[in-house]
């Protein structure tokens, strides 16, 4: 069954399309790693596909709540101690429990302390137990291993195989290896948006001089 | 909802949250108008109401760009957006939540401060009334100018500069309602106003200032 497919999607970042044509689709219990170079648009498929910016063409399937977003920044509120980070979450998306992420994330000692007092592995830790605690069956990723040693990547490569098994699904953008070898690689530069002269999508400057020269 | 009412309290009470910064500015407003105006109690007394409300509209202001910007700062308004409780709910929350720590200690305060600008004692009443009545619009407005400005380097200024105008309707009515509660004269009107004013923004304002957080987030 598949809990996300994308058709002929088409990004932009600041009015310019960076990637067309994008077309995939994401299984119950796999998951998806999106590569490519730096620039090529990984972020904005993934803010697209979270719903945070709207696509200029093409469509996007999924159920109704079903996804759970992690950016670059981890979403954590420095004065507030891991339990309470992690409560705060678990209220917005309505589950009641935080035991197992902290468990999962090795978070169990630390659960008192503030977030600030964390290092950055610890702090990027506690933002992947923020996931757990949604308990959403999608996940998108944006670089989820920065920071962690190679103890923590194997946790949340862990972490990613008990939400797979359980009929989750995963969608990464990463340069580093995860240590997951049963996930798919999805290579998005042939994606790569042409200029609109070649048949590429107008962007909204584009659009503005054709009305202004008309 | 109310994990973030109570979240939002809890980060403004903690180190650096900013509470009662607001509450101290209102104080040195107040007590530097003796200071510039002269200390004869006739001449105070008159300004009082537009006194109290200036200061009470100012130290509102203060506090306004905190509202997302901490947020943003830190990515918790990008998964904000993304969590399932609707934008326009955030929005509402957070303005809550500002008027807890910064209106309300005002509207408790306020009375305690009229007694330096020898505020006529018929018009406490009044004081209390339109404080009460008109702080949560400079909350809700705040939102929308906060939201406008959220991810702007240095947004502040510009941030003051777009709020002040949308202020005046209800700097206007408040200050009335109090120097005619304070003569003794017929208050219904501003009294209306200032409620009508009040109503009308909390239930129009958070679906623009969500709009304002969308667009900001792109």
């Amino acid at each position: 069954m598949s809990l996300l497919s994308v058709e002929n999607l088409t990004v932009s970042r600041g009015g310019l399309a960076v990637l067309e044509g994008v077309t995939f689709s994401l299984h119950a219990g796999r998951a998806l790693v999106l590569r490519g170079p730096n620039g090529i648009g990984k972020t904005t498929l993934l803010r697209t596909l979270a719903g945070l910016q709207p696509p200029l063409a093409g469509s996007i399937s999924m159920p109704g709540e079903a996804m759970a977003y992690a950016a670059h920044a981890d979403g954590l509120k420095a004065t507030l101690s891991v339990r309470e980070n992690l409560r705060f979450w678990a209220a917005i998306y309505e589950t009641d429990t935080i035991d197992h992420a902290l468990d999962q994330m090795n978070l169990r000692g630390l659960a008192g302390r503030a977030a600030h007092s964390l290092s950055a592995g610890q702090k990027r830790r506690l933002g992947l137990a923020r996931l757990l605690v949604t308990g959403r069956p999608i996940w998108v990723l944006d670089e989820p291993t920065v920071s962690l040693d190679a103890a923590s990547v194997a946790l949340f490569a862990s972490a990613v195989r008990a939400h797979l098994a359980t009929g989750g699904a995963a969608l990464m953008a990463t340069h580093i290896d995860l240590g997951l070898e049963e996930a798919e690689v999805l290579d998005i530069a042939p994606f790569k948006a042409r200029p609109p002269e070649e048949g590429g999508h107008k962007g909204a400057f584009d659009h503005d001089f054709d009305g202004a020269f008309l | 909802m109310i994990a973030l009412l109570m979240r939002d309290l809890r980060l403004a009470i903690r180190a650096g949250g900013g509470f009662g910064l607001g509450l101290a500015f209102f104080l040195i407003v107040v007590t530097l108008v003796p200071f510039g105006v002269g200390p004869e109690g006739a001449i105070l007394s008159r300004i009082a109401a537009g006194i109290l409300w200036l200061g009470a509209l100012l130290a509102c202001l203060l506090s306004l760009d905190r509202i997302f910007a901490l947020d943003f700062e830190d990515g918790s308004l990008d998964l904000l957006a993304t969590a399932p409780i609707p934008l326009e709910a955030v929005v509402t929350m957070k303005a809550l939540a500002h008027w807890i720590t910064t209106g309300l200690p005002l509207v408790l305060a306020a009375p305690l401060f009229a007694v330096l600008l020898h505020l006529p004692t018929p018009a406490y009443f009044w004081l209390e009334v339109s404080l009460l009545l008109g702080t949560p619009a400079l909350s809700v407005l705040g939102t929308f100018g906060a939201a406008l400005t959220v991810g702007l380097k240095r947004g502040g200024l510009l941030l003051s500069l777009l709020v002040l105008p949308l202020y005046v309707p209800t700097l206007i009515f408040g200050a009335e309602l109090v120097r005619r509660g304070g003569e003794g004269m017929a208050v219904q009107v501003p009294l209306a106003m200032l409620a009508g004013i009040t109503a009308a923004t909390i239930a129009l304002v958070p679906f623009a200032s969500a709009a304002a957080i969308r667009v900001n987030l792109r």
